[in-house]
C-alpha cells in the first residue's frame, strides 16, 4: 500500500518540477533570443525615449531576478501573464474568450482518432497477414509525412469545394452548427493520431488475442464476436487511453495549425495574431497554458491507468 | 592475453550473411532507397534537366494546367510549377539533414550518459526532456522560429533546441538496459574510463537503433519546416520550399488544386522514401 502511494507523491512531485522547469523556460525564451523586445513592438526605428517608456510599461528595466519573481507571482495568484499589449486586456481573459471551440475541437479529434482507430486495428488484427491487414499497416508508412495543413486543404477540396458536404471555414451559430462545422477540421487533427494509434492497437491487440485467457475462451466456446467486443477491445482501451496521453501535446499542437487552414477563431488564430502583432505576453500565457494543460493530462492519465490497471500496482 | 567480446553476440550459428545478401533481401530499404536518390539525383541536376528558372516570371502564362511545355503547369506569376519543386526539395532537403546533425548528436550524447551513469545525471536530464515534452511540438517550433526570427536560422536554432529530445529519450533507454550486460560489467572491471567505455563500446551498440529512429525523425523534422513555410515564418519567399509553394496556391484552390496538392505529395513522397530506408534498416539490424 505504502509503495504504491509513494509513486503517485514521485509523479506529483516530477509534474511540479516539469511546470516549474516550463514557467522559467517560458520566461527566459525571449530574453535569450536576440532582439529587443519593445524594439520589436515599436518598429526598428523609434525613439530612444520610446523605448525605454516602453522597457517601463513591460517591466524590462527591472532586474532580472525581479522581473522573474513578478512573472511568476501574477501567474500563480491570477493565472496570467500581463496585459496584452495589443488589446490591452488581460491574456487571461483573451485565452479564456477563445479556448472553449479549440477545446471542443480537441475533444472531438480525440475521439474521432479512438473510434477510427479502434475499428483499423480491430480489422487488422482479425485478419492478420491477409491483404486488409496489409493495407492498414502500410497506413502509417504513408501518412508519416502528410504536413497536417496539407491534410486539411485536400479534405477541404474534397468535402466541402466539390461534393459541398461541410462549410469551408469558420464556425457556424448554436451548438448543431458548431458540431457540424468543427466536423471537418476534427478529422483533419484526429487523421495525424491514427496512424501511431493504430501501429500499436495492433500490436497490442494480437497479443491479447494469442494470450492465454482468450485461447481458453475460445476453448470454453464463446463465439469470436463476444471475444472481441467483450474482452479484447476492453483490454485495448486502456493502452490507447495511454497512448493517446503521450501524444497529447502533439494533438494540441497539430489543433493549432488546423484552426488556420479551416479560419476557426480560437486558440491558435490568438496565437498567430499574437505572433504577428509581436504581443509577447499572450505568446508566453498561450503558450504556459498549453504546457500546463500537457503535464497536467499526462498525469492525471498516468493515475488513470494506474488505477485501472491492477498490475501496475504490484509493480510499483 | 584473452579478448574480452566487449559486442553482444546475437548470431550464435557462426554463419553470418553477407551485409550486400542482407540488403537485397530486404526489399523495403531497396525501395526506400532509390526513391531517395531519384529525388537526390533530379534535385542535383535540374538545372540541366529543366530549361526554366525557379523565380523566372511569365505572367502571360500563368495558372496553365499541365501540359508538354510545363509539366506540373504554371502557377498564379507563371512559373514553372515541376522546376519550383524540385528547387524546393534542394532547399528543403539540405535543410533538414543540416538541422538534425547538432540535435542527432547531442541527443545520442546525452542519452548515453543518462542511460550509462543513471542517478543524478539521468534525473537531470529526464527532467529537461519532459519539459521540453510538455510543450506541445508545434507551439514551441512556433514560438521559437518567431523569436529567432524568420528563415534559415530560425529552424537551425529551433531544432538544436527541441530536436534532440526523441534521441535522448530512445538512446537513453538502450543504454540502461546494456549497463547490465556483462559486457559492459567486463569492461568496467578492466578498469577502463567511462567516457571510453562510452564511445567505444555503447554507441557502436546505440547507433544503429538511433539512425533508424533519425529516418523518421527527419520526415518529421521536414513536415515541420514546411508547416513553419505555410505559417510564414519559415524560409522566406523568393527562395522555393514546398511549405509556402502549398500556401501560395491555397488561394486557388477551387480552380487550380494541383498548386497545393503537388508540393504536398512531393512531402508524401519524401516521407514514404524516408520511413521505408529506416523501417529496412531496422530488419537488417534486427536479423543481425
Amino acid at each position: 500500500m505504502n509503495t504504491s502511494y509513494s509513486w503517485l507523491v514521485t509523479a506529483l512531485l516530477r509534474a511540479l518540477a516539469v511546470i516549474l522547469f516550463v514557467v522559467t523556460a517560458v520566461f527566459f525564451i525571449i530574453r535569450i533570443v536576440p532582439g529587443d523586445p519593445a524594439k520589436m513592438i515599436l518598429g526598428e526605428y523609434s525613439t530612444p525615449e520610446a523605448i525605454k517608456s516602453m522597457h517601463h510599461t513591460l517591466g524590462l528595466d527591472l532586474p532580472l531576478w525581479e522581473q522573474f519573481v513578478r512573472f511568476v507571482k501574477t501567474l500563480f495568484t491570477q493565472g496570467d501573464t500581463g496585459n496584452s499589449i495589443i488589446a490591452g486586456t488581460s491574456t487571461r481573459e483573451l485565452i479564456a474568450e477563445r479556448a472553449p471551440v479549440t477545446l471542443l475541437l480537441i475533444v472531438m479529434a480525440c475521439m474521432m482518432a479512438i473510434i477510427i482507430a479502434l475499428l483499423l486495428a480491430t480489422l487488422a488484427a482479425t485478419h492478420k497477414d491477409k491483404l486488409l491487414d496489409h493495407l492498414i499497416r502500410i497506413f502509417p508508412t504513408i501518412t508519416l509525412g502528410m504536413p497536417i495543413f496539407w491534410v486539411g486543404m485536400l479534405l477541404i477540396l474534397l468535402f466541402s469545394v466539390r461534393l459541398h458536404w461541410f462549410p469551408v471555414g469558420g464556425v457556424s451559430e448554436g451548438w448543431i452548427g458548431t458540431l457540424y462545422s468543427l466536423t471537418l477540421p476534427a478529422i483533419t487533427v484526429a487523421f495525424s493520431q491514427i496512424p501511431t494509434l493504430v501501429r500499436s492497437l495492433r500490436a497490442q491487440m494480437l497479443e491479447i488475442l494469442e494470450s492465454d485467457f482468450v485461447v481458453t475462451l475460445r476453448a470454453a466456446g464463446l463465439p469470436s464476436r463476444v471475444i472481441l467486443f467483450k474482452h479484447v477491445l476492453r483490454n485495448s482501451a486502456l493502452p490507447t487511453l495511454m497512448l493517446l496521453g503521450v501524444n497529447i501535446s502533439y494533438l494540441i499542437g497539430g489543433t493549432l495549425v488546423v484552426e488556420q487552414v479551416f479560419g476557426i477563431k480560437g486558440i491558435g488564430s490568438l496565437l498567430f495574431t499574437a505572433i504577428s502583432n509581436r504581443d509577447f505576453p499572450v505568446i508566453q500565457g498561450i503558450a504556459l497554458y498549453c504546457a500546463i494543460s500537457v503535464v497536467i493530462i499526462s498525469l492525471l492519465i498516468e493515475m488513470i491507468s494506474w488505477w485501472l490497471d491492477p498490475r501496475t500496482k504490484g509493480k510499483q | 592475453m584473452k579478448r574480452i567480446r566487449t559486442e553482444p553476440q546475437l548470431h550464435q550459428d557462426g554463419r553470418q550473411p553477407s551485409i550486400i545478401h542482407r540488403i537485397w533481401n530486404t526489399p523495403s530499404l531497396l525501395v526506400g532507397s532509390l526513391m531517395f536518390v531519384v529525388l537526390i539525383v533530379l534535385a542535383v541536376f535540374i538545372p540541366y534537366i529543366s530549361p526554366y528558372h525557379p523565380s523566372e516570371q511569365n505572367l502571360s502564362a500563368f495558372l496553365q494546367p499541365p501540359s508538354a511545355e510545363h509539366w506540373l503547369g504554371t502557377d498564379q506569376l507563371g512559373r514553372d510549377l515541376f522546376t519550383r519543386l524540385i528547387y524546393a526539395a534542394r532547399t528543403d532537403l539540405s535543410i533538414m539533414v543540416l538541422a538534425e546533425v547538432v540535435p542527432f548528436c547531442t541527443g545520442v550524447f546525452l542519452g548515453m550518459l543518462a542511460g550509462y551513469y543513471g542517478k543524478w545525471v539521468d534525473t537531470v536530464i529526464t527532467l529537461l526532456t519532459d519539459t521540453f515534452i510538455a510543450f506541445p511540438f508545434y507551439l514551441i517550433v512556433i514560438i521559437v522560429a518567431f523569436a529567432s526570427g524568420a528563415g534559415e536560422r530560425g529552424i537551425y536554432i529551433t531544432f538544436m533546441l527541441v530536436g534532440w529530445i526523441v534521441f535522448a529519450r530512445v538512446v537513453r533507454g538502450l543504454s540502461a538496459s546494456f549497463r547490465e550486460q556483462e559486457w559492459v560489467a567486463s569492461a568496467q572491471t578492466l578498469g577502463l574510463p567511462g567516457v571510453r567505455i562510452i564511445l567505444r563500446h555503447l554507441l557502436p551498440n546505440v547507433l544503429p537503433q538511433a539512425v533508424v529512429v533519425l529516418m523518421t525523425d527527419m520526415v518529421g523534422l521536414l513536415v515541420a519546416i514546411v508547416t513553419l513555410g505555410y505559417l510564414g515564418i519559415g524560409i522566406a519567399p523568393p527562395t522555393p520550399d514546398w511549405g509556402t509553394m502549398i500556401s501560395d496556391g491555397q488561394s486557388f484552390i477551387t480552380t487550380a488544386w494541383w498548386l497545393s496538392a503537388v508540393p504536398g505529395f512531393a512531402v508524401v513522397y519524401t516521407g514514404i522514401a524516408l520511413s521505408l530506408v529506416g523501417d529496412g534498416l531496422a530488419d537488417i539490424w534486427r536479423k543481425k
